[in-house]
């Protein structure tokens, strides 16, 4: 349990057995009235934010999180399947719970896994990550402006947008976190 | 001095030298009126009994949450005009207006009463701000702060009941106090003036007398500045009895609430003997010098903020 002195900005509590991060805190206290916690929470799993307000006193629950490193094996057809590097124990995440993860995952990619009571609520990949591009328009050559944008396809058919000079074969480094073309790797 | 803060410093140099300015001119403003300044003890055998204010054990003692016992006993031992410039520390209290140890100004007057302290405390601005700005007004966060005007008096009660929709004096609720004073009234009170919340209930007199005529309410005000409550004010309640029995229940109420309480203060509580009629105030230095240097936060004005 956490009590009231310890909240602040960043920290994950536990309302309802729901996972919550404090993304914005604030103390208060009218001169001769009660500590106010004033917190504003992001609801881990939904994602969708609320206002709380604790007094002192007030108990508030840790949530059992659990933070693993686990690598990326294969599609089993309707699952991803990642494997604890140290356990093997292997586990099954869903399309809808990866988002556009999916389409940046490589086999062996370590990923930092995150358990809410044993459940799985967040994967987060490495920051960048490097993709063949399988599919686009021809470049011009000469052309290194990096402001023009094109679409592109990568190996596994999703389309992301590089500068014009990028050709088919070309390795390319995409951002995970914003789904932004970051730079060339290695020409074809 | 570089613009990098070595050793973990806090403040910035403006801040410090706001402060200092501050300081200076309060010392002199008192001096000048003839009022004398004191120190009085910040280890302290037991802490101003208060319902929600905390105090840090010290030695075989606490730090003072307040110098307001000893400056009392002072009154009553015949002196009339005093002021104290001094730390004190309130447990667990941080934040960007909060700071576990911090310096509050406390005057009192007497013969004295709330309303002839709102008098000292306008006139006392005015002449802060003429020293340190220049001029009448100051510029706080988008707002012009004007002190040489009428400062806007509000019931508490009445504000209460025009938009919280119910009247603490006669249905007393301190959670849904605390909260719609924080939430909704705070809010509305205008940015362009100082702002005086006055007649506070009954229930939130502290150590203040209630009004003669109306026993549902107390003779407290409070003064907000820019939004932000500075100073708390009474008419001093000078009776033994009515004080220990207050004391007396807030300290079972802390019991029952399972928090730590403390003894009362038997010598503060004979001196409220006799007759006296004074007043006095108690005003938060680091806010004032915050608000008057157009700070955010305390951080810009305390040199180092200790987290300890």
């Amino acid at each position: 349990m956490y009590d009231t002195s310890d909240l602040k900005k960043g920290l994950k509590i536990e309302i309802d057995r729901e996972p919550f991060i404090i993304t914005d805190f604030q103390f208060s206290k009218p001169g001769k009235g009660q500590a106010m916690y004033r917190c504003k929470i992001k609801n881990l799993i939904s994602g969708s934010t609320s206002d709380k307000t604790y007094r002192s006193g007030d108990k508030i629950n840790k949530p059992d999180l659990m933070d693993h490193t686990m690598s990326y094996s294969y599609y089993d057809g309707e699952n991803f399947v990642f494997m604890n590097d140290e356990t093997f124990e292997q586990i099954e995440i869903s399309e809808d719970l990866l988002g556009n993860n999916q389409y940046y995952l490589v086999e062996d990619m370590p990923c930092s896994i995150l358990f809410h009571n044993d459940k799985v609520i967040e994967i987060s990949l490495p920051n960048f990550v490097e993709k063949v591009i399988t599919e686009t328009e021809p470049g011009f050559k000469g052309d290194t402006s990096t402001n023009t944008y094109k679409p592109a396809k990568i190996d596994n058919g999703y389309e992301i947008h590089v500068p014009l000079f990028i050709n088919e074969g070309d390795t390319v480094r995409i951002d995970t976190r914003t789904g932004d073309y970051a730079d060339r790797v290695s020409k074809a | 001095m570089t613009s990098e803060k070595p050793n973990s410093l806090t403040a910035s140099k403006k801040g410090l030298e706001f402060r200092s300015e501050t300081l200076h001119c309060i010392r002199n403003y008192f001096h000048d009126r003839d009022f004398l300044e004191v120190e009085t003890p910040i280890r302290v055998p037991t802490p101003a009994l208060e319902l929600h204010i905390d105090a840090e054990p010290s030695g075989a003692g606490f730090l003072r949450t307040s110098p307001e016992l000893h400056m009392k006993r002072l009154l009553s031992a015949g002196y009339k005009n005093i002021f104290q410039i001094g730390p004190c520390f309130r447990k667990g209290e941080k934040g960007h207006l909060h700071h576990p140890e911090y310096t509050m100004l406390e005057w009192y007057e007497c013969p004295g009463n709330y309303m002839s302290i709102l008098e000292q405390t306008k006139s006392f601005l005015l002449h802060l701000c003429r020293q340190i700005h220049s001029s009448t007004s100051l510029h706080y966060q988008g707002h012009n702060i004007e002190f040489d005007s009428d400062w806007p008096e509000y019931s508490v009660c009445q504000l209460f009941h025009t938009h919280a929709g119910w009247d603490p004096s006669t249905e007393f609720d301190q959670d849904h106090f605390d909260e719609d004073l924080v939430t909704i009234i705070e809010p509305l009170l205008p940015k362009d003036q100082p702002v005086i919340l006055k007649d506070f209930p009954a229930a939130l007199a502290a150590m203040s007398a209630l009004h003669p005529n109306n026993k549902k309410i107390a003779q407290r005000w409070e003064l907000y500045l820019g939004g932000i409550e500075i100073a708390n004010a009474y008419s001093e309640l000078w009776d033994a009895e009515e004080q220990r029995q207050r004391m007396e229940h807030w300290s079972a109420q802390r019991l029952t609430q399972g928090r730590e309480s403390y003894a009362v203060d038997n010598d503060f509580i004979n001196c409220l003997n006799g007759e006296l009629e004074a007043g006095g105030i108690a005003l938060g230095i680091d806010r004032l010098v915050m608000i008057f240097m157009n700070a955010t936060s305390l951080d810009e004005l305390i040199a180092f903020r200790e987290d300890v």
